[in-house]
This record gives structure tokens, sequence and C-alpha cells, in this order.
């Protein structure tokens, strides 16, 4: 089974599309992304048919991969869960939040949990410090999270009810955002925009 | 209170939508530029003496006048919004707050160089941001202010959003060259620099998002009207970042050479808990920690020198007196080693030892020898890396050096973090005494 099916392939050369000619190859983040939404991570199946779409070689796409974090070459939980643990989060209690967060998860969340929910991941700096400590979840950013609210969080999305963001909607699973990651023509028209102004929702 | 000039829009929700935004002045700016010939915007923008606010502090005029047009290749303008620098968070809400000011910088910064193709860079991380970035373009080209023929000028311009994918090191700017060419973000050697050879080879300008927000300002109101605000060397308005241990978190927009001690004590609310500060980064977590005692300095490039920082990108850290600045350090290292490139000795190696030796320290497994050992590391760091990172690595080591010696000292006499409930280790278990303690003892 390839994982750009024929409708991601369409969708893979209107990314192609966006960039200069000759210059395709500034595409494979978009293209990776795109292979992490089909897959949940990016097999090597998945590396190959990129360097296939861009006429590169797999290894060439294999270095880029491996370079970015976001990209993920190893299965991941349907949610990825990220606590900043980074001075600025930590200096208003991160670290309780992720102490919180692996107790609730169980063993192995740092690489997937049992049933296949979570991944837990501690993040780096994500620029919203003054909203410190920062979680995200599938990169929706969740504002003056403490320990408990973590665990609230984490319930919440096992009972199938996401807690909304602190901006926008809940804007889907790990797979889902990998494909709004890809860019604006990896989405219907409209799919990923947003209907309100961008003022916080306390 | 004095004017905000760049976040002035804050306080209206709905200047995030293009209608509202045309409403309260906007794309006024660029209809001026595009009464203007391009030499004549660079020129405005250089009289206003706008400086890079994404770290260096480079003039933007100046940077835009080294663009050569007759290379025969296309010229590219190239936004940086991998806004990544612990501490600093400014740029994500200029964004949120006041999508079209900053499209509209970049539309009329790619006049003045004449491109017709933008890169927006953004950091994956910021999904929310890019939603509202994707929404703004699409509307800007709805209504004329992108396309083939902008208002009517002849000017044809179109913006991509590129999204990263998670490093660091993409905001040093060849690194994000390139991210942005398909490559692993490493950076390139410098010269050429990019202004000559930079995307694809063409000439490029690349600025901060911040300093676009600027330049629309600069468009209507002149540069003369910008250069008068603030010190005369660093002109304008910046927005300080501030986070840790202070009451009110948050950006607040000030002129250049606002005292540091207005900014925290004022506008941030003064230290959580009626605690005493004990340190403060100027410029997010690259530039050296500063303490109580140069609460007074003008937060503007050359006043934050002299007193042995950078302005960076006005990202204030904020530590109080029951904060352990060693721990602090560490994870600072921590994420350093974590984000260096691979490409250069000093930074990966550095980085790496430097996290080893501070662990052990934290952990109540330090020696006397290891504070001239961090020292000696500091020195063979400094400088000697392929980009800044090893720099910026550097800054909270050798300044936690050298004002809070003593805490490396106390941890090391007492066995413990002096900080934390964690008890002493008993003095037998780092015999044999080498660096592999601090592993084995993971």
């Amino acid at each position: 089974m390839p994982v750009f099916t024929p409708e991601l392939v369409e969708v893979a050369e209107r990314i192609v599309a966006r960039y200069p000619k000759g210059r395709e190859r500034s595409a494979i983040l978009p293209l990776l992304y795109l292979a992490q939404s089909a897959e949940g991570h990016v097999s090597r199946e998945g590396l190959r048919e990129v360097a296939g779409l861009l006429g590169i070689t797999t290894a060439e796409v294999e270095a880029v991969a491996t370079f970015y974090t976001m990209i993920r070459l190893r299965p991941a939980g349907r949610h990825v869960v990220s606590v900043c643990t980074n001075l600025a989060c930590v200096l208003r209690g991160a670290e309780g939040v992720y102490a919180r967060a692996r107790e609730a998860l169980g063993p192995g969340c740092e690489e997937v949990t049992e049933d296949g929910m979570f991944t837990l991941h501690e993040e780096e700096c994500l620029g919203a410090c003054d909203a410190a400590p920062l979680v995200q979840v599938n990169s929706a950013s969740y504002h003056r999270v403490t320990p408990d609210r973590v665990v609230e969080m984490i319930d919440a999305i096992r009972r199938g009810e996401p807690p909304t963001p602190s901006h926008g909607e809940f804007p889907g699973d790990f797979r889902q955002v990998s494909r709004i990651l890809a860019g604006p023509d990896a989405t219907q028209a409209g799919a990923t925009q947003a209907e309100e102004p961008a003022g916080e929702a306390e | 209170m004095t004017e905000r000039i760049i976040t002035a829009r804050w306080d209206e929700p709905d200047t995030v939508w293009v209608d509202r935004y045309v409403e309260t002045g906007g794309y006024e700016g660029l209809k001026g530029a595009l009464s203007m010939t391009p030499a004549e915007v660079i020129e405005e923008v250089k009289v206003s003496g706008l400086r890079g606010r994404g770290g260096a502090g480079f003039p933007t005029g100046v940077k835009w006048s080294f663009v050569p047009q007759d290379t025969g290749k296309p010229t590219y303008l190239v936004a940086n919004f991998d806004e990544s620098e612990p501490g600093t968070f400014n740029n994500r809400e200029l964004v949120e707050r006041d999508p079209h000011q900053f499209l509209e910088g970049v539309i009329i910064a790619s006049y003045a160089v004449r491109c017709h193709t933008a890169f927006i860079y953004i950091r994956g991380e910021f999904l929310w941001p890019g939603q509202v970035l994707d929404r703004t373009i699409a509307e800007a080209r709805e209504r004329g202010f992108l396309g083939k023929d902008i208002l009517g000028s002849g000017y044809g311009l179109d913006v991509v959003l590129h999204r990263g994918a998670g490093a660091y090191i993409c905001g040093e700017e060849t690194a994000l060259l390139e991210s942005l060419e398909g490559r692993r973000g490493q950076p390139r050697q410098r010269p050429p620099f990019p202004a000559v050879e930079g995307l694809y080879g063409s000439p490029t300008a690349i600025n901060n998002v911040e300093t676009l927000a600027n330049v629309p300002h600069i468009l209507v109101r002149g540069g003369a009207w910008y250069a008068s605000i603030g010190p005369d060397k660093s002109p304008g308005t910046k927005i300080f970042s501030v986070s840790g241990k202070v009451n009110r978190p948050g950006n607040y927009e000030m002129p250049m050479g606002t005292p540091a001690r207005v900014v925290i004590e004022e506008l941030a609310g003064g230290i959580l808990d009626g605690k005493r500060l004990k340190a403060w980064t100027p410029g997010g977590s690259s530039t050296p920690f500063l303490t109580a005692e140069h609460l007074d300095t003008p937060l503007d490039f050359e006043s934050i020198a002299t007193a042995g920082s950078m302005l960076g990108t006005g990202a204030m850290i904020v530590t109080d007196e029951r904060d352990c600045m060693v721990d602090a350090t560490r994870r600072l290292m921590g994420f350093y080693a974590d984000e260096s490139c691979g490409k250069c000795t000093p930074c990966r190696e550095g980085t790496w030892w430097a996290v080893r030796v501070l662990e052990r320290i934290e952990n109540g497994l330090g020696r006397e020898e290891d504070l001239p050992l961090l020292d000696d590391l500091c020195r063979n760091m400094l400088f000697r890396g392929f980009c800044p990172l090893v720099d910026g690595a550097v800054s909270p080591m050798s300044s936690t050096l050298k004002f809070f010696r003593d805490e490396y000292e106390a941890h090391i006499r007492e066995r413990c973090c002096p900080f934390s409930d964690r008890p002493p280790i008993p003095a037998a278990a780092d015999e044999p005494g080498s660096v592999r303690t601090a592993e084995v003892s993971e």
C-alpha cells in the first residue's frame, strides 16, 4: 500500500507548485508532514515516496527528516502532548505539570501509551512564556496549565471530548494536525480557517 | 503612558480582519510606498534608523540597500518568524493580534528590494499563528494587496508561508535558508552574506517579524518621526516580553531606552509574592543574565552592551531569590545541547560536556575543580563556533559564574542544591572522581 494515495499525490503536486521552478526540494517538509498525516509517523516507505516525488534520494530525505523533531520516524500516539520544560515555564511550575502528566498517562508514555492514545513529549520553549506553564496537544496551545488541569485535559481527551485550546478550536489528532501543517493546499478551503478573532479565550 | 505603535491595534480584536484593519489606517503605508520608488522607500527606512529586532540590531534600511539589483537573478524577501529564543514571544502575539500589519510590512519590504515571491518562515509549533496567517494572506489576495498588480501599481508579489518542523537553529538566518531550501538546518559560511547570495543563491533580505511590523508606520508617518522616538542610536519602540517570576507576565511596548526597572517593576507588576529579584535576561536566554544592580540600565542596544549583556530580542526572563541559578543554567545548557545542529565541535561537544558538569554540581556531586573547568569551557566555546548558537549557550553559564559563583560554591561545599529539598550526597559517593560519576548516578 503506498503512503501517498492518488489524492495525496495531487495535494503534493499543488504544494510543490508553490515553490519556484527547479526549487521543488523546498517542499520536503510539507511533504513529510503530508506523509505523517497518512501514517501517524513517517515510515521508510514514506521517506522513499517523498524522495520519488521530489526526484532526490531516500538518503537525502532521511537526512532532513532526522533533523526536525516534529517529523516522527517512529509511531506516535494518536495525540501528542507536549509540556514546555524550558526555564520560563519551569519558573511557573512546569516540572509539576510534566510529572503529573507522566503519572496520568502511565508506563511507556514517552514513546506511546499501551492503548495507543498518547505520546508525552518534553518540549522546548514554545513562545508563549506569558502563559506559562504551556502545554500543547497536537500543537494546539493551552495556557497556564496546572498539574490538576493537565490530568483533566488528558481525561477529557480519553472521553473523546478534547478541551478547547486557548486560541481557536481543537484542531484534531496528530495526523489531522500534520495535514494542517502541510499547508493550505492540503486542507479544503475554509476547513482550517478560524471563525473567530485571535482574542484569547480564557 | 507613551504612545504604542505596533501594539496599538491590540486593544481592538476586530482589526485582525482586513476590513477593520483598513478602517484603522491599514495598508496606507503600502499605498505610500507604491507611490515612491523602491530606492526612496529604502531611504525613508534608513532615515528612521530602524534596527533589526531579531537580536543583531543591524539597520534595516542599510540591509535592504545591500541587496544588489543587477545580478540578473530574482531577489527574495524572507520574514523570519521562527521565534524560538527562550523567553521570547512578541512575534507570536504581533501576528495573532495584528496579522495584516505584519503582512503589510512584508509587502513594503518586498517592494523595496524588488522581490516578487516572498517567504514567511514560521516555526512548526506555531499552529494557530500559522492558521491566522493563512487566512490573512488569503484576505490580502482577495483585496488586491497581493497578486500580479497590487492596487493598480503594476507591482506584483505573492507570499508563501513555509512551516518549519522543530529546530531552534533555524532562527539563525543562514540555517533558515538551508531549511527553506529543503535541507538540514545547518548554518552557512559567511561571507557571502544572504543580501548577496541568500535563498537559492539569489540576493535575499531577511527580517524579523517585529522589524517588519514597524515598517508601515514609518511609511505613513515618516522616517524622521520614527527617529525622534527613543535614543539616537536605537530609535523607535521595542516590545519587551516579560516572563518568569513577575506578577504580570506579558508583552509591553515601550520606547527604546526605557529603564529595565520600569518594565519589570511597574508594567510587569514586580516580583511574585513580594520577593526580591535575583536575575533577569535582557534579550532571551542567549544573552548574559544581569542582576538587581542593573535594573536602572536603559533598555537599548548600546546601554545593555555597556552593562555586559545584549538587548537580543528584548525577552526578559526574571528569577527571584528562591530560584537556583545553577539549576537554571543546567536547564538552559540542556536546551542548547539538544538544539546544537552538530556542525561544529565547540558547540556540539562543549554544550554536551557543560551539561554533564552542571548536572553533577546541581546533584551534589560537584568538585572544587569544576568551577575552573567551567570557566575554561566558557573560554573554549565563546566565539569559537561556526554560528552564534554557541555564544548563546555560553551566556547563562558565564554570567552565573560571574554573578552567582557563591551558589555554585555552596552546591559543591554542601553536596546538594541549597534551593532543593533533596538531601546531600554522602561523601563517599563520588569516588573515584571522574566525570563518569555523574553519568553513573543518573
